[in-house]
């Protein structure tokens, strides 16, 4: 009897040890996961800012060598790809969304649509870069913003259909059915009540799709190539952040890599901005608790 | 609306093709063995597997870098991300749950290029100076040699033996590792929470420490949507290009040793595409590609059916 009791005492303090030994590797695991985020972001924060100034902002590369220049042209680049890949991203994607949750529900062809959109989001990056160069650089004969662009406008495609899929099905059924019952014709409810509630949700994935384009480096090393100096113009090879950030930081110089630092810092500047925003954005109203 | 649904289908087919024809001219060549051929240097005795100065192209390498990085990475990252996911959805007090997720998601945004500079700049001065001279030491100890010595995997010749550079497999694979352990944390934290209270009360009720609980109610139930997230984890982990391509070394040779030098699949293509010597050159490099996508797509549909098989229908959890 005695040594039953002992053994079971036993036998707890080793369950009550083996529980503690578990929540203290959970919360090392924890701790060792954050870590990484704090460190890079501390370092871009160090290096980054140390080396971001006005010229940043306003001048172009200089050539190697010389101090000073900045990424004015890859800034200006970057958005000059964003708007062709969202112009051509937001809509199909939008548009499919709204299929798939609206028209299509339930349908085999959604399904099937909804499942080769997860596998497209998971092709990787570098074999779109390829897929559009034999696609477009190859007949066009040389690379340009188009190009890049359009790789990046792709890759925009199953995230936006997905996340405005999703905000569309957090719409109440009373908010359709109050519309169809007025007399409304279906696609006309769809489009102005269904999306139109759930448009603060919709312009989130968007912003999250545009977030995730924003740093791609490898869709662009064959379509936009890249450019030392000022162009705008879709038809020819264009600078971009995330390739200029590439491009200095293998670089042999100091003054290329104290451009990288900035670089990275401002690009991660936009990329949080949008995080938290949508992040705020999806935390208020009717479509509470996505994300 | 279909339009733009089908699209989609469209946009896969055509990659599809694209890959296909692009490659025909180095699958004329090399066939099938393409992946696993190599000829013989005559003069050093060496297997030489891609030369383009020769122009003869065999893949090999490129598949033992992608597969090795990407084991390291799941090595480290699977037990950190299902321990962050516990602490997360069972153990983690409510005021600190919506940062802690919030950080992770961030993790998830950073651009890979970023990820790249960090790793060029930082983390491989650290695995040169400090963590590989660690494994090093434990590896090629004596004793560890004399007993382990027929694993292969210990000394002179095994997994830390050779030049300590810091750039290699073994830098490719911890940046790789950081990259997916988000992926893999939030949506191994989203198949637990798919877990109904009912069971976790049911095993608390039987006399279950939380630890108890949370193995026998918990991760059981959750186990085949666990297994999901990390293949996505790992498809993600074959595909990543940039920050692998900056950290790899960037040779195309095959070595025991992960502090050796090496290419991936796609930091090969990032590395040589725009600068092909050839037709042939750039034939095969679209080839791996194709190989490329082929096995994330069977990868990533793999996942997606495991993980959709456990969360269909499972009222999410409340927090």
């Amino acid at each position: 009897m005695r040594a039953g009791l002992n053994k079971n005492r036993a036998r707890n303090h080793y369950r009550a040890f083996v529980d503690h030994l578990a929540t203290a590797l959970a919360i090392l695991a924890t701790i060792l996961v954050v870590a990484p985020l704090f460190a890079i972001f501390a370092y871009l924060l160090i290096k980054g800012a140390s080396s971001l100034n006005l010229a940043f902002f306003t001048q172009i590369p200089k050539p190697v060598g010389e101090a000073g220049g900045g990424m004015a042209n890859a800034i200006v680049g970057s958005g000059v790809l964003l708007g062709i890949a969202s112009l051509l991203g937001v809509p199909v994607g939008i548009g499919g969304g709204i299929y798939l949750a609206e028209f299509g529900r339930g349908t085999r062809l959604a399904n099937g649509i909804r499942f080769t959109a997860d596998v497209l989001n998971g092709v990787p990056s570098i074999v779109m870069g390829i897929a559009i160069y034999a696609l477009i650089v190859v007949p066009q004969h040389h690379f340009s913003a188009f190009a890049g662009g359009v790789a990046l406008g792709i890759m925009m495609i199953p995230t936006v259909t997905r996340t405005t899929e999703e905000m569309l099905l957090m719409v109440p059924h009373s908010v359709r059915e109050a519309a169809l019952g007025l007399g409304v014709p279906n696609w006309r409810s769809v489009l102005s009540i269904t999306l139109r509630t759930a448009s603060p949700g919709v312009i989130t994935g968007c912003m999250l799709a545009f977030a995730r384009v924003a740093g791609e480096t490898a869709p662009l090393l064959f379509t936009a190539l890249g450019n030392q100096f000022w162009s705008v113009s879709p038809g020819s090879a264009i600078a971009a952040l995330p390739l200029q950030i590439y491009t200095y930081a293998i670089s042999p110089y100091d003054d290329q890599h104290r451009l990288a630092w900035a670089g990275a810092l401002v690009l991660i500047v936009l990329i949080v901005l949008a995080v938290s925003l949508v992040r705020y954005v999806a935390s208020r109203g009717i479509l509470k608790g996505a994300s | 609306m279909l339009v733009c649904a089908i699209s989609i289908f469209a946009i896969v087919v055509l990659i599809a093709t694209e890959l296909v024809m692009q490659s025909q001219m180095s699958w004329h060549k090399s066939g099938l063995p393409f992946f696993w051929k190599y000829n013989i240097d005559p003069i050093t005795n060496l297997p030489t597997f891609w030369d383009p100065v020769n122009g003869s192209f065999y893949a090999l390498p490129f598949l033992y870098g992608t597969l090795v990085t990407s084991l390291v990475a799941l090595a480290i990252a699977v037990p950190l991300a299902i321990g962050v996911a516990i602490f997360l959805t069972e153990m983690c007090p409510r005021f600190l749950r919506s940062p802690l997720s919030f950080l992770t998601e961030l993790l998830a945004a950073i651009p890979s290029v970023v990820y790249g500079l960090w790793a060029i700049f930082i983390l491989v001065p650290l695995l040169r100076e400090k963590i590989n001279p660690f494994f090093m030491a434990i590896f090629n100890a004596p004793g560890v040699v004399k007993l382990f010595g027929w694993t292969g995997l210990v000394g002179e010749n095994g997994l830390f033996g050779g030049v300590n550079l810091g750039l290699g497999l073994m830098a490719g694979g911890v940046i790789l590792a950081v990259m997916i352990l988000p992926i893999i944390a939030s949506l191994t934290r989203e198949v637990m929470s798919a877990v109904p209270n009912a069971q976790r009360e049911a095993a608390l009720a039987l006399g279950a420490t939380r630890w108890e609980m949370i193995r026998m109610a918990v991760l059981r139930n959750a186990r085949i949507g666990i297994v999901g997230s990390i293949i996505l984890g790992l498809g993600r982990a074959l595909g990543e290009t940039m920050a692998v391509a900056m950290v790899i070394g960037n040779s195309a040779e095959i070595h025991m040793s992960l502090l050796s030098t090496g290419h991936s699949m796609a930091s090969v293509i990032a590395n040589e595409f725009s600068e092909a010597t050839s037709d042939l050159h750039r034939s095969a490099l679209i080839e791996i590609g194709l190989a490329l996508f082929i096995v994330t797509i069977l990868v990533n549909g793999l996942a997606r059916l495991l993980v959709w098989a456990v969360t269909r229908g499972a009222p999410a959890r409340v927090n």
